[in-house]
């Protein structure tokens, strides 16, 4: 089958070879996205995120269940961290996922980080455009465990969960304010053990004292992910959220800002490679110089770039 | 250092038994020498196995089973893949394989067989050495 048919078709083995094309960085990969483009913009996309072992996995377990109880087609990319000194990954989210794998409707794919900081994998940004043209109506993705700056998700996804657990030390204060500011929804699961109750209150003081711009106040819930408690509530919230935050336009603008990003990363790529191959010998020379300090790299960018032009 | 197309493996433990610590450590040397390991726990069916390593779309399958019931997984497992027409995926096993058993699974597709006490860079050596990289050979 052609695997675009096959995309559309929502076949999972083109899904599967499509993705690891983009993950590898094919030029094929560039020519099919080109043609499934128009065929996406219909999916919910959902970040789940926070710390390593909050129960992110978990609770995609759960959410996935809900939604396919509504007969929703359910994408989940898990992205897990690559050693930068190996190039290795270990990819153990699906552990959490098992009671998912056979269930038609639903998709996943683990993905490394491959040399990314921000919590998320450059393939899955494309990796999302080809569940959502396979016709998923959720995709939900899961982030690297994030704590200090790992906040690259909101540049991908219409809303953000972020998860915490009682427990983590001082709470709240260590998670850096960043973090704090990119969750649409609280989520406190492991609500089984002690210091739940505080740290939902510690959240909702934090968000009092850091409001958003907007007049939107994230909700804060409970939940279990092991037994499946509050689950039904996140997906409620989530619909209600997702409709509240597309009301007031936020949805629509933070789908501008992502195409405009990706167009300019896209220029910043193609810019890139064409100097570096119009000018490989100017490069070497240029940094030569840079390095013995007979020019500094502000100027030395500036005179490859006048070469372009 | 990193690789720009690593090595995409599943590392699997069909049927009920318990012992994953041969799984665990085989996961971790691949990683190491820079795979990109998925590992999905114990308690799989051989028909999770293969919707895993087809949404994974992993170039090898790693089954590990130490409790004996690998003359009725192993070939289930290949069974179902030559259902769903896969057939490029390399297939490796380890684990408490009495040397009797092992020219049958072989027979049914399991390219190779570890037994305990294997260093795990014998392991790496044979994915590497095997596995063919299918990206390149379209291109
Ligand atoms: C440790 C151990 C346990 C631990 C397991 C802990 C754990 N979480 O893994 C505990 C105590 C829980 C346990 C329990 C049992 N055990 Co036990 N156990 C062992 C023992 C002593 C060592 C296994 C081990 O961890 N080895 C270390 C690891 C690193 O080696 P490995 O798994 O063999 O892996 C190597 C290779 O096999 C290969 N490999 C393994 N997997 C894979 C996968 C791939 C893809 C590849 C490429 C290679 C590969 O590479 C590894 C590196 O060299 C073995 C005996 C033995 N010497 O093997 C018995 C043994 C496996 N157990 C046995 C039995 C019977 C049991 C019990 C049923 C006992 C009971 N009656 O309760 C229970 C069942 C538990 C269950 N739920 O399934 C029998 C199995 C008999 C059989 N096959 O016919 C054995 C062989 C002991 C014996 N001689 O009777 N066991
Ligand atoms: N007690 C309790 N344990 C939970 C709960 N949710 C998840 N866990 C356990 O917490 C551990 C981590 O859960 P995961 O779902 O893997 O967490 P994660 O955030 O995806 O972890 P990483 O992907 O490694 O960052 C597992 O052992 C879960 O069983 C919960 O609500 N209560
Ligand atoms: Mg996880």
């Amino acid at each position: 089958m052609d695997i675009i048919q096959g995309v559309l078709n929502g076949d999972t083995r083109s899904i599967a070879k499509l993705i690891t094309l983009i993950e590898e960085r094919s030029p094929k990969a560039n020519e099919i996205l080109k043609q499934l483009f128009r065929f996406t913009g219909n999916a919910i996309t959902i970040g789940i995120t926070g710390p390593p072992g909050a129960g992110k996995s978990s609770i995609i377990n759960q959410l996935a269940k809900k939604f396919r109880n509504k007969n929703k087609k359910v994408g989940i990319i898990a992205i897990d961290p690559t050693s930068p000194f190996t190039g290795g990954t270990l990819l153990g989210d699906r552990i959490r996922m098992q009671d998912l794998t056979l269930d038609e409707g639903i998709y996943i794919r683990s993905m490394g980080s491959r040399g990314k900081l921000g919590g998320l994998s450059q393939a899955s940004y494309d990796a999302v455009k080809v569940l959502d043209a396979a016709g998923m109506d959720y995709i939900i993705i899961e982030t690297v465990g994030v704590g200090q700056s790992e906040v690259d998700i909101i540049r991908l996804a219409d809303i953000v969960v972020l998860v915490l657990v009682p427990g983590m030390g001082d709470d709240v204060q260590a998670i850096k304010a960043g973090v704090m500011e990119i969750g649409d929804i609280f989520v406190v699961n492991k609500s089984d053990i002690d210091g739940s109750d505080r740290l939902v209150n510690e959240i909702r003081m934090n968000l009092e004292l850091n409001p958003k711009k907007s007049s939107f106040k994230p909700p804060v819930i409970k939940t279990v992910a092991t037994t499946g408690e509050g689950i039904e509530t996140l997906d409620e919230t989530i619909n209600q959220v997702y409709h509240e935050l597309s009301i007031n336009g936020i949805i629509s603008d933070r789908r501008k800002q992502h195409a405009q990003q990706e167009l300019q990363e896209l220029i910043k790529d193609f810019y890139l490679k064409k100097i570096n191959s119009s000018f490989p010998a100017e490069i070497i020379a240029y940094t030569e110089k840079i390095l013995k300090k007979e020019i500094d790299p502000y100027s030395a960018a500036n005179a490859i770039l006048e070469k372009e032009e | 250092m990193t690789d720009a197309k690593p090595i995409r493996v599943l590392i699997a433990k069909p049927g009920l038994d318990g012992h994953d610590r041969g799984a665990k450590v085989v996961a971790r040397a691949l990683r190491d020498s820079g795979m990109e390991v998925i590992y999905t726990g114990l308690r799989q069916t051989p028909e999770q196995i293969v919707e895993t390593a087809i949404q994974e779309d992993v170039q090898v399958i790693g089954l590990s089973i130490l409790s004996g019931a690998h003359n009725f997984l192993f070939p289930k497992v290949m069974e179902l893949l030559n259902k769903k027409n896969v057939q490029d995926i390399l297939v490796i096993a380890g684990g408490v394989i009495p040397d009797e058993d092992i020219p049958l699974l072989k027979e049914v597709g399991i390219r190779e067989i570890f037994t305990p006490g294997t260093p795990t860079s014998d392991i790496v050596n044979f994915i590497k050495n095997n596995v063919k990289n299918n990206v390149d050979d379209e291109n």
